[in-house]
């Protein structure tokens, strides 16, 4: 019998290369498992239960799979079925990981809760009244509640740190351009990443090192400067760590958070980490308001593909090209694409670029500055994830802003391109608190290392305890 | 700087957007408080800060000019909501 | 033009003739079924990225230099934001404030001298996909029932020029676009048909008058698809512009269409809406800096220009030979054909050689250089047919020129007599006023001589004879 719930990716790759399950019996138990528990937590939009013998994996629904549809939990792609594969589901074909499904999200990766999916929202394994987080809630989902061993997510402005958080798993949003963005279905160009999330800092290693490398498809992407190292040690002797005082004493983090999050960086010290605090007054101050012109900007562009004339849905309508496009897009997309579509092109349109993008690229140098004299002292920058735990369904679905506030974190380092891994580091009202650890470009290693160190001292038991 | 009714539909209209009439307050509403919160970044002053439209300071990423084989037609007429002719067919332009 | 000058701003576009398109790789081709030559990323599937070609970028760097232009150190991309159907993305890549090349000079020859265009940009940018109107009255918009996208020719590289309002005339703008295109014919970087639309040319027109400082209101002439149409519309727009401000009246703003069947200038149907573009740097194209060796390579590629070939002819026949010979690209073989009489070498080049349809690069320039030495003393027919096989690859003089014209009066009376007495008739007539009977006779002579008798010879006996 295999306990999904409790078998990480290298538990089960264990099992199949020493032969005591075959790779249909390890994807049979995730069937399994998702036939009796998704019903409640709807963590896929579709299952696919693929045939092989590597370790299953989920794929977001914004992942391009070539002949299984991809609807980035939208309408204006109901009934698309893509012709070809991203290069992630390419890798992670090549490594010969079979796909479960495609899971929730937010629609079009744009939200911190996964209600905002055209298909309804996800619940969280850990207390089903609440949020999974998001965009990523539906991968976040799955892994904590035993539906994949592994998922892939994809993180613009938090959405795979912050559900990694809110669900008590791990993960990474990698460094950008070392994970190519070919067949993600585009939110922000110059944020988007792609980023796994696992039950371990080990298997999140190995799922990146699937993913990560420079790809011809994708003009932005790099080859990573040195190999992924698995981590293995539990030492942090020389670790330089900073503790931002912004991020860790920022409005509207609760005290329960900062508990364990503080009792998280007390153990590093323990550890051998040297610990000092430190400050990005301004990354804290302006990021979100950078983030949320940077982004909608961007995403106004991105989405004018969706018109209804190559794919994808198309309105009834009896009138002219301009009357099909305004009425396909306005019954396609959901309240959240719309808002951000018209901010984004408010933001960009003549008289106002100055003002708004112009002036949030700008800040984004800043923010850029402040993260890389912070690395010049320290190795390691570390903070709460989430400013909360997990909320409640409807809590903040009527109120915007408060929902943006989810990713006040996180959207900092996003902003400068830096990687972060969230790592669950304890609980508060008996639900996950997540550590955010961020490095410099290309440090992924080292937030693996320290990452790990403390995943191993903490303990953290990320089954959740009502299924357990 | 408070957007009106006129900037709302102005925006839906670039944005290929049709707001139905009783929306657009609701919509304007919404959009300018985000925008009160977002106009927070003209509190720096930037005049001398480059903008940074990429995370990584990369130049001339490209490819060779080697044709590979496109689609085939039905392949990529295959999601067309109404195909025709082997091409993919629109309502007339502003008819 | 009493006292009024025209303003004439050029702008035109040339599409590369690369194997592949500029942002992915299939192929470049002209005529092929529709829809045959697309991918993910043409068709902009959701997810799909630009790749520059690295050609396309080397050949506009090419192009500029030829252009005298600054080519920029750091080149960016740009997203340019507007809907229609054929522009699968709802932006074209092009670029905005920071173009592959800028502040240029391209100079043109004319009856007055040299004249120097300024060349303010030349940018690259992705083509639009060709849109077929179906229904309505011969394929316009106006009137059609549905139009049908065919994205062939979607996203190949295009090269947009902008030249500074420095031309003066129609006839000045033909040989502007003349001496463009037989630039980037021998670049090697373009077919540049006007016909084919791989060289199109919009003209942006004003007058003022003459020592007015600042400009007047222009408008745009679009869809001019030959030099001659171009060189027409501008003098028929600019004569409608003065012949408005002779009566009182405002020149309005707006973009026009020249019929060249009618001769006539009608306004293209207004947008109803106004044009807010909404460039944005495109987030996911990194930036282009060309590297020395590709400049310098590119530079190396570039022989002398055109226009410097036309100056120094312009000493040996006159202006409209020389553009005649260099646009033609027949100056080459000019070059290499001896010969004192350089009008009557051109003249043969420019139009019994190219009457007769041969590849002029494949002339034996020594051969041809006897041949038209010996013009006057061969018969045409002979002439004409040593032409047309001077291109053959075994070509010689020698059978041609053995070949001699019969001027000997003495031996050709007793044809013309035998001709006369043939036709009594004619003789009446012509001697009762037909004079134009002559050619006749001429006729008669030149087929009874298999085309041997010296015209000008039979001319004058002839007139002896039957004005006797």
């Amino acid at each position: 019998m295999i306990d999904t719930l409790r078998l990480t990716a290298e538990d089960a790759a264990g099992l199949l290369e020493r032969g005591e399950a075959s790779g249909d019996e390890l994807a049979g138990a995730y069937l399994d498992a998702i036939e009796a528990r998704d019903p409640e937590l709807h963590a896929y939009l579709h299952v696919v239960g693929e045939q092989g013998e590597g370790v299953p994996i989920a794929h977001k629904d914004v992942i391009t799979t070539k002949g299984i549809p991809t609807t980035a939990g939208s309408k204006i792609l109901l009934g698309y079925t893509p012709v070809f594969d991203s290069t992630v589901a390419a890798r992670c074909k090549e490594a010969g990981l079979p796909i479960l499904g495609k899971t929730n999200l937010d629609e079009l990766a744009m939200g911190s809760s996964t209600e905002n999916s055209a298909f309804g929202p996800t619940r969280n394994p850990w207390d089903p009244e609440r949020v999974p987080g998001g965009s990523s809630g539906g991968s976040a989902a799955a892994v904590a509640g035993g539906l994949a061993p592994w998922a892939l997510g994809t993180d613009t402005g938090g959405s795979v740190k912050q559900p990694a958080s809110l669900c008590g798993v791990v993960g990474l949003r990698p460094t950008y351009g070392t994970v190519s963005r070919y067949g993600i279905v585009a939110f922000a160009s110059s944020l988007d990443q792609v980023g796994p999330l696992t039950k371990t800092v080990r298997d999140n290693a190995r799922l990146y090192e699937i993913i990560a490398g420079q790809d011809p498809c994708d003009s932005t992407t790099v080859e990573l400067p040195e190999p992924v190292a698995i981590p293995e040690g539990e030492d942090l002797t020389g670790v330089r760590i900073g503790v931002p005082k912004e991020m860790n004493e920022a409005e509207g983090i609760d005290p329960g958070v900062s508990a364990s999050v503080n009792a998280a960086i007390r153990l590093a010290e323990e550890l051998g980490a040297d610990v000092e605090e430190t400050s990005l007054p301004r990354s804290v101050d302006y990021g979100l308001a950078c983030y949320y012109l940077v982004a909608p900007a961007e995403a106004s562009s991105n989405l004018a593909r969706y018109d209804g004339v190559r794919y994808g849905h198309r309105a009834a309508v009896d009138g002219d090209l301009t009357a099909l496009y305004a009425r396909t897009r306005w019954e396609g997309f959901g309240a959240e694409p719309k808002r951000r579509i018209l901010l984004g092109t408010y933001a960009l349109s003549a008289g106002y670029y100055d003002a708004y993008y112009g002036q949030a690229q700008k800040v984004r140098t800043v923010i850029a500055r402040e993260h890389a004299a912070a690395f010049e002292r320290f190795d390691v920058l570390v903070s709460p994830t989430s400013p909360t735990v997990a909320f409640r369904i409807g809590e903040k679905a009527e109120n915007p802003l408060a929902m943006y506030l989810s990713d006040l974190l996180t959207i900092p380092a996003n902003m400068a391109g830096l990687p972060g891994l969230s790592i669950p580091c304890g609980l508060s009202d008996g639900l996950p608190v997540g550590l955010q650890l961020i490095g410099p470009q290309f440090s992924e290693n080292a937030l693996f290392r320290v990452g790990h160190a403390l995943e191993r001292a903490l303990g953290f038991d990320f089954v959740p305890e009502r299924l357990r | 700087m408070a957007i009106t009714r006129e900037d709302v539909l102005h925006v839906a209209a670039l944005a290929r957007l049709e707001i139905p009439e009783g929306e657009v307050e609701g919509v304007r509403e919404q959009l300018g408080a985000i925008l009160e919160a977002v106009g927070k970044v003209s509190e720096l002053d930037l005049a001398d800060v480059e903008p940074t439209s990429h995370p990584l300071d990369l130049v001339n990423q490209w490819a060779e000019d080697e044709p590979r084989p496109s689609l085939p037609r039905e392949e990529a007429l295959a999601n067309a909501p109404d195909p025709a002719d082997g091409s993919f067919r629109v309502p007339a332009v502003g008819g | 033009m009493n006292g009024w000058e025209p303003v004439i701003g050029l702008e035109i576009h040339v599409q590369l003739k690369t194997r592949t398109k500029m942002f992915c790789r299939c192929e470049n081709v002209w005529g092929e079924e529709p829809n045959t030559r697309t991918c993910p990323v043409c068709l902009a599937h959701p997810g799909t990225l630009p790749v520059p070609n690295k050609t396309a970028i080397e050949w506009t760097v090419k192009l500029g230099l030829a252009l005298d232009c600054e080519i920029a150190e750091r080149a960016l991309f740009h997203r340019k934001n507007y809907f229609y159907p054929d522009l699968p993305k709802g932006y074209q890549i092009s670029q905005y404030d920071v173009p592959l090349c800028s502040e240029g000079r391209f100079v043109v020859p004319g009856p007055d001298g040299d004249r120097e265009i300024g060349i303010v940009r030349a940018h690259l940018e992705e083509d639009a996909a060709k849109t077929i109107h179906v229904g309505g009255a011969a394929g316009r918009i106006h009137g059609a029932e549905y139009s049908l996208v065919d994205f062939n020719r979607g996203g190949t590289p295009l090269v947009e020029i902008v030249a500074k309002p420095d031309v003066r005339s129609g006839e000045e703008a033909r040989r502007f676009l003349q001496l463009l295109r037989q630039t980037v014919i021998e670049l090697d970087i373009s077919d540049a048909e006007m016909e084919k639309g791989s060289l199109r040319c919009d003209a942006n027109v004003s007058v003022r008058k003459a020592g007015e400082e600042g400009y007047r209101t222009k408008t745009e002439l679009k869809n001019m698809n030959s030099f001659k149409f171009v060189a027409d519309g501008i003098a028929v727009e600019v004569e409608r512009q003065i012949a408005r401000y002779q009566a009182g009246e405002e020149v309005m703003q707006q973009t026009l269409h020249f019929d060249p069947q009618t001769g006539t200038i009608a306004p293209l149907r207004s947008k109803e809406e106004a044009h807010d573009y909404r460039y944005f740097p495109e987030p996911d194209l990194v930036a282009v800096a060309p590297p020395a060796d590709m400049v310098e390579r590119a530079r190396a590629e570039i022989g002398e220009l055109p226009a410097a070939r036309i100056r120094r002819l312009e000493a040996e026949v006159d202006l409209d030979l020389a553009y005649g010979l260099v646009t033609s690209g027949r100056d080459a073989l000019y070059a290499r054909v001896p010969g004192d009489d350089r009008r009557a070498v051109a003249n043969v080049l420019m139009n019994q050689l190219a009457a007769a349809g041969v590849d002029p690069a494949a002339v034996d320039g020594a051969e041809l250089g006897r041949l038209v030495a010996a013009r006057e003393t061969i018969p045409r027919q002979t002439f004409l047919d040593a032409l047309g096989a001077s291109a053959d690859p075994d070509f010689t003089a020698d059978p041609y020129l053995a070949e001699t014209t019969v001027s000997d009066a003495a031996a050709l009376d007793p044809v013309i007599d035998g001709i006369l007495a043939a036709n009594p008739g004619q003789v009446e007539a012509y001697r009762g006023g037909k004079e134009g009977l002559l050619g006749f006779f001429v006729g008669q002579v030149m087929k009874e001589t298999q085309g041997k008798a010296d015209a000008r010879v039979v001319n004058e006996r002839l007139r002896e004879k039957l004005n006797a």
